[in-house]
């Protein structure tokens, strides 16, 4: 039962529509159309899925291998992707307080429901996953079931075609009486004009061009299944790296992911907005309506890489690599490394100077510098005077029990408790200084350590970025790209001049583009005596809007 | 051929069956993939302490370490220390060591926490976050379980919540 | 130059307007004479004039290219207007192989639309934001527009296939579908005359209102305020108070432009209903009667099978790379990539269901007319409702 045999010879796969050799319609309980056209699609061959329904196996199979279920899986995965950009995703909003807390906050008992039902990071959702799975799952055996089949038939069709083939084709037409022989070599020489490839048999003509763009749906498919593999690999430690570094000015840092190999040096951060006077005048308008715009954020850095083997936490010994500029859209890179320039922070307080003062004269005693990094201990002003540093707050709160404490490393509100000693008080005077604040904790003190002004650096953030999967997406986007470009840029055409009888019979078929075919037609039967098919599913309309 | 037919089938849909679970285990614990590895070995460091002595990693090889990641403005931190000051006290006579790495802090901040809660261990200064990115630290506070070989135990994230956890630590990696 | 830059549009505008009674007269002389060689005449004169729009249009886009040192396609009013530019271009190479005015008679009331829509935007040559100012903005923005561009030339086409095949005679749910997609046309017009005319009337109405924060804000409207802002105070003497207002978390002056756009559309469309006393679906069927069905429905598949790769070339390829140099990743699930994904989908489910599915005709018709609006809630909603990466300075 696994074969069907034509009565032109040739044996068919069970499942045949359309003989693959000759074009005749195999009658074996399959579904023939009563339509005067034939439904060309796939060429009539055996779409395997069709035929087979027995195990598990089949039937999942099946399942994956209909367009049916294909175009559902495909709506699906836009309406679900649609629900995700209702509200900003997870990764865009501020990092300010609990992601659920934000979302009942900013938009209600709805933000709260959108994150109940995990729509507020859909897109890494198991099922949102496992829709895009399933579209590849559907891609892979939609592919194999459909193109064996169609290359079969291809490969195997004959020049001479079944009466019924060439009756039912869409272009079809027939001439009685004798056509003469120069006729049929015009026809030959026009169709080669127009790059048809011609098989002859007995005086019977196949021309056909174009047959590669039907291998275009499955080549964009097999890109498409490349670029599938990229992304999955992504999730393959050690594939895709996403780190942030912020790297203060005149700060050398190690850079994550290189194993200690790289150091990245933040010599210079410079932010430049547009300027009236200075930019191109025809922004004029826009700036004054907006304000400030940014014009570039740029990073000069210096790139080092380790000699020899440092152990981590070691002064390592740097070699310069590289001494470049990072700007949006233009990453340093090295290795499989990049870096971007994504994020900054302008004037973050790096030192802070104050003078010894003695409260009642307002005479000073010397200035100290405190570099709010790495403050010294004691700071020695000679003649008896000096400071000493007994604790700092970077970024200083008073903290649940009312002492001073600190809220991260970063110097942003920079507190501090001096001792100052002075051949007055040799044994010390204590100050609490804080920016705008000063408290004596023990009692009226002599001297006081007055605000001196301050030095800032800018800080720069970086994007750490590895990606190896980069040339797998890219290879599958080329391939998808030119399996979609010859699928629609070409057409696969075939015209059939045959003898049948007394008469000549000229059929032809169109993957796409009709109106293309028979403006070819047109021109191939040009000056023979052989009539132009006509247009079987047009017959009933007037012919009037179209002709050339 | 039939056979054949059901064969292929049967290999084409494992393979895309295992591909697919493989993408969804991985994206459910790609938050916990950790740069250092329990049952690996613990990246190698060299910090100085307040005091200026320097402490390597690789010299206590043959007793336990517990290395735990801190700093003085994060308050789940400064909840364990005492924890791990007492602690100490108990076994470092049993070849257990505590080092302590505060990350990325002056010496006078530090130096100033320490004396606060009288912290027995050394305290190794991480300033400019070399082993803190070795070791992928992100968020504070984390300790590590190094046993008498150098390899990671276990990794603790988060506060430790009672000194009977550290007690529990202190024993699984007592030489 | 500014100024010279700005005159082409108005020219380009001028002569696209000035080519739609000469597609008409196409057709009408068509229906007299019978056959088409007869009737080019009219057509011809159509589309010379469409060219010269085009030409004039691609003047200002030069000029302006010249002034601002970057191609102006980097906000709202100059993408829109350059995509409304690509549809002619699409139009008039469509209109050379099919040589279908009444192709002409459809597209270019759209792309007219288009371009008045563009201009409600503020017109000012903005200054690139480092983001921006890579020759990926080039690359990319012009294949995307060329591309949805070519794609709405297939919803042009399934316009005419519905105007024609849609059975007037009784109500249906085809014939109500068909008047939806005409009042959405007509609302846009409604917009473009709401928002011209009270700014040139100078309309202003500051408000003081309470955002979502709960802190105090001000907000100036260019509309009567129908909807007014949470806890809204009218500060400007004589002007409309709400009649409403909505809660913060609500951009309410957005609102009450949509409200005022859709409003001033169902005004328009009940004076055509008035006027024409049928449908304007119905009305617009004589023009389609000697149109061939199949004709059309090839047109509109092959510019959906010619727009496809080029916009998946510019919206998901050169968007991919570009995203890659700028924004670090290829790829990050912003609400304008997102939609760029929704509209591919849709044609590949498009393609698919044509393919192998057999959609042809009607079924096919109302699938691009849906990608058109899919493509165009990328352009407007996305870019004015859901703000993200891609957000332009809209208004």
């Amino acid at each position: 039962m696994n074969q069907v045999k034509c009565e032109c010879g040739h044996v068919n796969p069970h499942g045949t529509i359309l003989c693959e050799a000759c074009g005749k319609i195999i009658e074996d309980g399959t579904q023939i159309t009563a339509e005067a056209v034939i439904d060309m699609r796939y060429e009539g061959s055996a779409r395997r899925s069709q035929t087979y329904n027995k195990s598990m196996i089949d039937k999942i199979w099946n399942f994956f291998s209909s367009v049916k279920v294909g175009v559902w899986l495909i709506i699906v995965t836009l309406i679900a992707s649609s629900l995700g950009t209702i509200l900003p995703q997870e990764m865009y909003i501020p990092n300010i307080m609990p992601v659920a807390e934000y979302y009942e906050d900013q938009y209600g008992w709805f933000g709260r429901l959108y994150y109940d039902l995990g729509f507020h990071n859909l897109y890494s959702s198991w099922w949102y996953l496992l829709l895009v799975a399933s579209i590849g799952v559907s891609l892979v055996i939609c592919s194999l079931d459909r193109v064996i089949p169609l290359y079969r038939a291809l490969n195997k069709q004959r020049v001479i075609r079944h009466e019924s083939f060439l009756q039912r084709q869409r272009m079809f037409g027939t001439t009685s009486g004798s056509v003469n022989e120069k006729s049929y070599e015009l026809a030959i020489q026009q169709l080669k004009k127009k790059r048809y490839h011609i098989r002859e048999d007995n005086g019977n003509i196949l021309a056909e061009k174009g047959r590669f763009s039907r291998w275009g749906p499955y080549v964009n498919h097999v890109g498409l299944i490349i670029f599938l593999i990229g992304s999955m690999l992504r999730f393959v430690p050690g594939m895709y790296i996403d780190e942030v570094l912020w790297v203060r000015e005149g700060e050398t840092k190690v850079i994550p992911e290189t194993d200690g190999q790289y150091y990245l040096k933040n010599v210079d951060f410079k932010l430049e907005v547009y300027d009236k006077e200075k930019d191109n005048e025809a922004f004029g308008d826009a700036l004054d309506k907006t304000g400030m715009v940014a014009k570039n954020y740029q990073s000069d850095v210096i790139l080092y890489k380790t000699k020899g083997n440092t152990v981590a936490g070691e002064e390592p010994e740097l070699e310069e690599v590289d001494s470049s500029s990072i700007r949006v859209n233009e990453p340093l890179k090295f290795e499989k490394f990049a870096l971007y320039q994504v994020n900054y922070k302008l004037d973050e307080l790096s030192k802070m100077s104050f003078l010894l003062t003695n409260k009642s004269t307002s005479e000073t005693f010397g200035d100290i510098t405190v570099n709010l990094y790495d403050p010294e201990k004691v700071y020695e002003l000679g003649n008896g005077y000096s400071v000493q540093l007994m604790s700092y707050f970077p970024d200083f709160e008073f903290g649940d029990d009312g002492n001073p404490t600190t809220k991260s490393k970063v110097p942003n509100n920079p507190a501090f408790v001096f001792k100052m000693f002075s051949p007055e008080k040799p044994e010390g005077e204590v100050s609490f200084v804080a920016i705008q604040q000063t408290i004596e904790p023990l009692g009226d003190n002599e001297y006081k350590m007055a605000f001196n002004g301050i030095e800032t650096k800018d800080v720069t953030g970086l994007t750490v970025r590895k990606d190896l999967t980069l040339w797998i997406i890219g290879l599958g986007g080329l391939i998808f790209m030119i399996g979609v470009v010859q699928g629609a840029y070409w057409n696969h055409r075939r015209i059939w001049i045959q003898r049948k009888g007394d008469e000549v019979w000229v059929a032809a078929h169109t993957n796409k583009n009709w109106f293309g075919l028979k403006k070819e037609i047109q021109l191939v039967l040009a000056g023979t005596e052989i009539n132009e098919p006509s247009d079987q599913l047009k017959d009933n309309q007037v012919d009037e809007g179209e002709t050339d | 051929m039939k056979k054949q037919r059901l064969i292929i089938r049967t290999v084409i849909l494992l393979l895309l069956g295992a591909a697919v679970a493989y993408t969804l285990y991985a994206n459910f614990t790609k938050d916990e993939v950790q740069k250092v590895e329990v049952g690996k070995k613990a990246p190698d460091f060299v910090l100085t302490d307040l005091n200026g002595e320097k402490h390597q990693l690789s010299d206590y090889e043959g007793e336990g370490v517990l290395l735990n990641f801190w700093a003085t403005w994060c308050k789940p931190c400064e909840k364990e220390m005492p924890f791990l000051n007492s602690q100490y006290q108990a076994y470092k006579d049993q070849g257990v060591h505590v080092i302590a790495v505060n990350v990325g802090e002056s010496q006078v901040a530090v130096s100033d926490f320490s004396k606060r809660y009288d912290l027995q261990f050394p305290i190794v200064l991480d300033k400019d976050t070399q082993v803190m990115t070795a070791y992928g630290v992100d968020p504070l506070p984390i300790t590590f379980l190094i046993d008498k070989q150098g390899n990671v135990v276990e990794i603790h994230k988060g506060q430790i919540i009672a000194e009977a956890d550290v007690t529990e630590m202190m024993e699984k990696i007592k030489p | 130059m500014i100024t010279l830059s700005e005159n082409l549009l108005y020219i380009a505008f001028v002569l696209y307007l000035l080519s739609i009674p000469f597609f008409g007269g196409a057709i009408k002389q068509k229906k007299n004479l019978g056959h088409q060689q007869n009737s080019s005449k009219s057509a011809n004169i159509g589309i010379v004039i469409s060219i010269l729009g085009f030409a004039a249009q691609l003047g200002f886009f030069f000029t302006r290219w010249s002034i601002a040192g970057h191609a102006p396609v980097s906000n709202l009013f100059e993408f829109t207007t350059f995509f409304g530019m690509c549809l002619v271009g699409a139009f008039i190479i469509i209109y050379f192989i099919y040589k279908t005015p009444l192709l002409g008679l459809f597209t270019m009331p759209i792309a007219l639309l288009v371009i008045a829509f563009a201009s409600m935007f503020p017109t000012d040559i903005s200054p690139l934001i480092p983001a921006l100012q890579s020759d990926w903005l080039h690359i990319h923005v012009t294949t995307v527009a060329l591309g949805e561009a070519i794609l709405a030339v297939s919803f042009g086409a399934a316009l005419i296939y519905l105007v024609k095949v849609i059975d007037q005679t009784k109500n249906s749910k085809s014939t109500t579908w068909l008047e939806v997609v005409m009042y959405g046309l007509i609302a846009t017009l409604g917009f473009v005359i709401v928002v011209s005319a009270f700014s040139f009337a100078d309309y202003k109405a500051e408000f003081n209102w309470i955002d979502k924060n709960d802190n105090e804000a001000k907000v100036e409207y260019h509309l009567p305020a129908i909807v007014g802002p949470n806890q809204g105070e009218l500060l400007t003497a004589e002007r409309m108070e709400p009649l409403v207002s909505v809660p913060g978390i609500i951009n309410a002056k957005k609102l009450n432009t949509v409200i005022w756009s859709f409003g001033a559309g169902l005004i328009l469309y009940a004076i055509l209903r008035l006027i024409l006393r049928k449908r304007i679906g119905a009305a617009l069927k004589p023009l389609t009667k000697n149109i061939n069905l199949d004709l059309v429905d090839e047109i509109s598949y092959r510019s959906v099978l010619i727009g496809f790769p080029v916009f998946t070339l510019g919206g998901l390829v050169f968007a991919m790379i570009w995203a890659q140099i700028a924004w670090t990743r290829f790829w990050g699930w912003d609400p304008k990539e997102v939609w760029a994904l929704i509209t591919w989908l849709f044609y590949a489910a498009f393609l698919h269901l044509r393919l192998s599915k057999g959609w042809h005709g009607e079924k096919s018709a109302w699938l691009a007319v849906i990608g058109f609006i899919i493509i165009m809630f990328n352009l407007v909603a996305v870019n004015l409702v859901i703000a993200g990466l891609h957000s332009y300075a809209g208004s």
